[in-house]
Parts: structure tokens; sequence; C-alpha cells
């Protein structure tokens, strides 16, 4: 807590409200019928992709997953031009070529969500590779489900992190389901996907250190990341991050959740994170309740702007299909 | 330029030298790269010159290390990664047909994947189903990868340097047998240009198109079928990825008979697309159905006689060509 000056607390109470506004209207949208494909919420789990981002530069990399919207906003993807990829608009982060499962900001460090489970996993090996062989400084953070981590590729790119001694941060946002299955603890309704005790326990297999947090409470993901990247930085090699949190809604828009009790939601609810840290915020005299309230208006206001430019944005051109298969207009 | 006659496969070693040399950002990753020089030797001495941090030796990852390539190519490196046969690709698909291939079109364009995958086929060692499969077609299916496919060393050296500074990924695929083959190779570090065919030789009455090893065949078969008085011209498109439809339209409408050889397995694959090109597009031109010289569909096996029975061959070739002569 010593190092969170209110500058950056602040800057997070935003970025979580951000994310939580921007899915509250995505999810109100996909319904309209307004977004097409698919869309995977993560409302309920942002404090920890804020609680990570807090610590990174701008130049540091993230990868992260099909659930991505988060990752994006914590690490500074605009979301206007983030709602009109997702809308399918010319105007898009990607030209709408990408959409939700796809959307990337190199710029701002975001190597890309990704639409296969565990796939960005190796990009944020490389991108620790890369950082180590030209000297930067910069880190890399993985993003993955519970799920990934039963993928064999992430678990070939924990053994290049620890054999390699890279500067990467493995985050597993565990929030409790990999689509239906059970990630750690079994429940009447479901099997669970690993017998691990946790997944703290598999990053030690593999020789890299590993911490479980609290996924809910952002100051407690912001001290643990703090240490793994400074680590990183350091030279000092990966650490795993095993996050508890909770996905609200389904694995996508329209899952009928028939594989987790009203209750259970309920329960988890009662812990929601942006809930906790407001309280915290207010309890510790870092803001007062006008302070915030100016920020949640300001980041309603944003979402807000971001759909009224998406709506107002243009599809793109057919032939835009045809382009940027290679550099060369060629297919 | 001075011009020396070099193996195939020390084309391929002087190409990643020189690369090496010329910018900093080219790194090799791959399975015994470093210190063993590579599985076939492509690598050799090169851990020596250019240190560990260069050269890097992978577990037996694929999936991981190609993964891990990508991620470094968006990070300002340019990686030439070695995948030991084509073969296990398999096990790394994701990494290359989903991440590498897409990436710059689900971006918007806005990014950039300069990987170089250099992979090894070919059958005609008996190594079997899992060790002797060409399978570029697969590749050439997936938009997105440029697929290099050369036959001689002075191809072998010209386009792996271009595949290298290319800024898409590539697949550049080395036939295991073409590796000790010798030919004339300037010294110099040169390019050619992905997407340009070469015609290996002139002729007026057949075309014949391969790749890697069958273009060998081919010319041998052209040498058997000169003796009957027909002449065949081989082309030799050395990328299937991009294609240069024109140099084999080209040809086409000269000779006006085709065959087109492919050790790729036959269905859906290199000489179907390719035929298919042809009767689209020159039809008109056509004196002869187009003859294909593929490998059947099996998987390739081990025994000696097998094998060979499944394989192109040149007198296959010659076969093939007096067919479609006979029949126009």
């Amino acid at each position: 807590m010593s190092f969170l000056t209110k500058d950056l607390a602040l800057w997070m109470y935003e970025r979580m409200l951000l994310i939580r506004f921007y899915e509250e209207k995505v999810r109100e949208f996909f319904a309209q019928g307004k977004i097409p494909g698919f869309v995977h919420l993560y409302a309920g789990e942002e404090a920890v992709a804020v609680g990570v981002a807090a610590n990174l530069r701008k130049d540091d990399f993230i990868t992260s997953t099909h659930r991505g919207h988060g990752h994006c906003i914590a690490k500074g993807c605009d979301v206007k031009l983030m709602m009109a990829e997702i809308m399918g608009k010319k105007t898009g982060l990607c030209k709408g070529k990408g959409g939700s499962m796809h959307i990337a900001d190199f710029d701002v460090g975001m190597l890309g969500a990704n639409g296969i489970v565990g796939g960005g996993a190796p990009h944020a090996v490389g991108a620790a590779l890369s950082a180590k062989l030209r000297r930067s400084g910069q880190v890399a953070v993985a993003f993955l489900g519970d799920g990934a981590m039963n993928q064999g590729v992430v678990l070939e790119s924990l053994n290049l992190a620890a054999i390699w001694k890279l500067p990467v941060i493995f985050v597993v946002e565990d929030n409790q389901y990999a689509i239906s299955m059970r990630s750690l603890t079994p429940t009447e309704l479901q099997p669970r996907v690993s017998t691990a005790r946790g997944y703290a326990e598999r990053a030690g297999g593999f020789g890299i250190p590993a911490v479980t947090v609290d996924g809910q409470d952002v100051i407690a993901v912001y001290e643990v990341a703090r240490e793994a990247i400074e680590r990183a930085r350091r030279g000092e090699g990966p650490t795993l991050i095993h996050a508890i949190t909770y996905r609200y809604y389904g694995h996508f828009e329209g899952d009928p959740l028939a594989y987790r009790s009203r209750k259970e939601e309920e329960e988890w609810r009662r812990r929601d994170p942006i809930v906790i840290f407001k309280n915290k915020l207010l309890e510790m005299g870092i803001a007062s309740s006008d302070e915030l309230k100016r920020i949640e208006d300001k980041a309603m206001k944003e979402i807000e702007d971001a759909v009224k430019f998406a709506e107002e944005s243009p599809y793109p051109d057919p032939e835009e299909a045809f382009k940027d298969v290679f550099i060369e207009e060629y297919y | 330029m001075s011009v020396r006659e070099i193996t195939f496969l020390e084309a391929l070693n002087e190409a990643l030298r020189q690369e090496m040399e010329r910018d900093p950002t080219v790194i090799i990753m791959g399975e015994d790269v470093g210190v063993y020089g590579g599985a076939f030797g492509v690598t050799k001495g090169l851990l020596e010159k250019f240190g560990f941090e260069r050269v890097i030796d992978t577990p037996i990852s694929e999936a991981g290390f190609i993964g891990a390539a990508i991620g470094a190519t968006a990070t300002g490196l340019r990686p030439v990664v070695e995948l030991m046969f084509v073969d296990f690709f398999g096990v790394a698909m994701d990494q290359i047909y989903n991440q590498a291939a897409k990436m710059r079109y689900m971006f918007g364009g806005k990014i950039k994947v300069p990987i170089t995958i250099r992979t090894t086929i070919g059958g005609g060692l008996s190594a079997a189903a899992q060790h002797s499969q060409v399978l570029y077609s697969i590749f050439a299916h997936v938009p997105g990868l440029k697929v290099v496919v050369p036959s001689t060393p002075y191809d072998a050296k010209g386009l792996l340097i271009s595949s290298i500074r290319d800024d898409n990924p590539v697949m550049f695929f080395e036939h295991k047998l073409l590796y000790p083959i010798k030919g004339p190779v300037p010294i110099e570090p040169y390019t050619i240009p992905l997407g340009k065919a070469d015609v290996k030789r002139e002729g007026t009455d057949v075309t014949i198109i391969g790749l890697a090893l069958t273009i060998h065949q081919a010319l041998e078969a052209a040498d058997i079928l000169a003796e009957e008085g027909v002449s065949a011209e081989v082309i030799d498109p050395r990328t299937i990825v991009p294609f240069d439809k024109e140099a084999i339209l080209k040809s086409v409408r000269k000779t006006g008979r085709v065959v087109i050889v492919d050790e790729d397995y036959d269905r859906c694959g290199f000489a179907s697309w390719v035929a298919a090109v042809v009767a689209d597009e020159a039809f008109e031109y056509l004196d002869a159905p187009v003859k294909r010289v593929t490998t059947p569909n099996v998987p390739i096996p081990f025994s000696p006689p097998l094998e060979k029975h499944v394989l192109p061959n040149t007198e296959k070739i010659v076969k093939a060509v007096r067919a479609v002569v006979r029949k126009g």
C-alpha cells in the first residue's frame, strides 16, 4: 500500500469503472443485436487486469485472451476505437477486421486478444525474450484463464520462460469456470479440470515462483504484481500469479449458465471488486465521495462518447476484405 | 560477383550467416541448432560466430518456441526458426496458421510478423510416414503465409535471404535429398524476389511444372524426351505463395500441354490447384488434358520398394508427358 499514490489509485478506480461500464454497454448492445459475433465479458474480474497494469510502463507488453476487453482498457487502449471495432466499423482499432476476440494495439504494448485458449502465452514469452536480448528493461505479461492452464502451449511457455529466465509474468485469472468446467474445486454440478491444489503449485514444477491472490481486491493484486514485475525487471525471471476471481456473466453472451447456481453468483457479487476498492479509498481517506463521483461520471461519459462514435462510424468498404493479408497487396 | 560451386546446404548456411552479419535483429531458434549445428547441419558454425543470444537452442516444444518467435517479431526481432521436419508441424500448427498467418490481418494491417520458419520435406530416405512428407500445400491453403520451395543451391540462397528480409511470415521448405547437390552460387549476398518463377529449361511441346526435387526429375525427364523428339519446358515457380501465375500461363499458351509434378499428396494439393488455374485461365490453349504426377493419398511407406512406388520419379514424368503429347 505504501507505494500506491493517490494519482495511481484514482487511475485504477477510473480504469475499473471504464471496464465495467464498457462491458455493461456491450451486454446491452449485444442483446439488441448491435454487436455481431461472439462476446465474452470481463465484468467481475476488473481488479486483476487493473491491479497488474498499474505496474506496467506504456512500452511493456501484454497478451490477452478471448475475454480481453478488460486487459485492453487496463493497458490503455482507446475505448472509442475498441467500441467501433467490436461493432465491425471502419474506424475500429483493427479496421473492423478482428472484432471482440482480436483487439490489439501495439502502440500501447497490447499484443493481441486471442480466440485460441492459451494461444497468446508464447507471444508474451517471445516479447520478453526480445526485451531481454535488446536489454530494453521491458517486461511482458501473459493474461490467461484457468482453462488455459491445461493447454500444452501454456505449459511449454512456462518452461521456456523458466529456462531462459525471461521477464515475463503469467497471470492466471481463475474465474472458476472454463466455459462450464469447474477450475479447481468440484461443485455438485460440475467436475473439475485439474487436480492441482492450485496453479501456483503447478508453476513450482517448472521452477517458477508463484503466488495466489484475492482477485477481487485490486490493492492485493497491485502489490503481488508489483513484486513480480520488479523482479522481472531486475532480470530475476518469471513469476506466476494465480488470481481468484469470478466472471459475472456467462462464458459468452447467450450462455444459459446451467452449470452454476444463482446463489453462487450472488455470493460473488457481494465481493464486487469496484465496491471493495471504493470503500477502501473512502476508509483510508485517499479520496472523498465527491471525487469518486466525478470519476464515475467521467468514466460513464467516456463510454457514452465511445458508443456515439461507434454508432455514427461507417462500416468498411467490402473491398477492404482483400487488404492486409500481406504487406503487399496480394492474397 | 564471384561464383563457385557449393552445396544446397552450404548455400543455406551462407545465407543465414550473411543475414545475421548484416542485421543484428536476425536470430535463430530451434531444436539442436546450436552446438549440434542443426539436425541436418544447416546452422553449423553459427553459434560459434554469433553466440548463445542469437543462436538459441530450444527444448522439444515446437508450439512454444514458434509462438515465442512470433512474440519476438512483434517486438523488434526477425527470427529464423528451424522446424526439424515439416511432419512435426501438427504440434505447432495453431501458432503457424491461426497466430502468425492471421495477426496482421486481424489487427487491421498495423503490424508485421517477419518470421521465417525453415523446415525439411520429402521422401526417399525410408524415414516412413512421420518424417517423409512434403505438406507445403497445407500452408499454401491458409491465407497469410508465404510459401517458398527452392530447387537449386542458387535459388536456396537468394530465396532464403529474401525470406528473412520479408516482413511477412514465410514458410521455407528444404527438400532433404537436395542438401548435398552442388551448383554455382555467388559468394556475395543476393536476393531472388518471392513470386517469380524460373524457366529451368526452355521447350515448345509441353510445360512441366515442379518444385524442389521434382524439378531435377523433370529435367532428367526432359533429356529423355528430347531423344524422342519432344521438347519440354521445365518451369519452377519457386514459391507457391506468391504464385507467378503469368509465367505458367505464358508457357502453357506456347506449348498447349501441361504436366504438373508434385511430391505432395494428390488430393487438394499444389498440383490440383495449378491444374485448376490452368483450366480456368488457359483452357482454350490446351491441346490435351492437364496431367498430374503426384504422391497418391497413402501415408509414405517405410520399405524402400513401397516408398519408391508411391513417390514421383523421372520415369513417371516421362510417361505422363508421352500420354499428353500422344493425345494432342
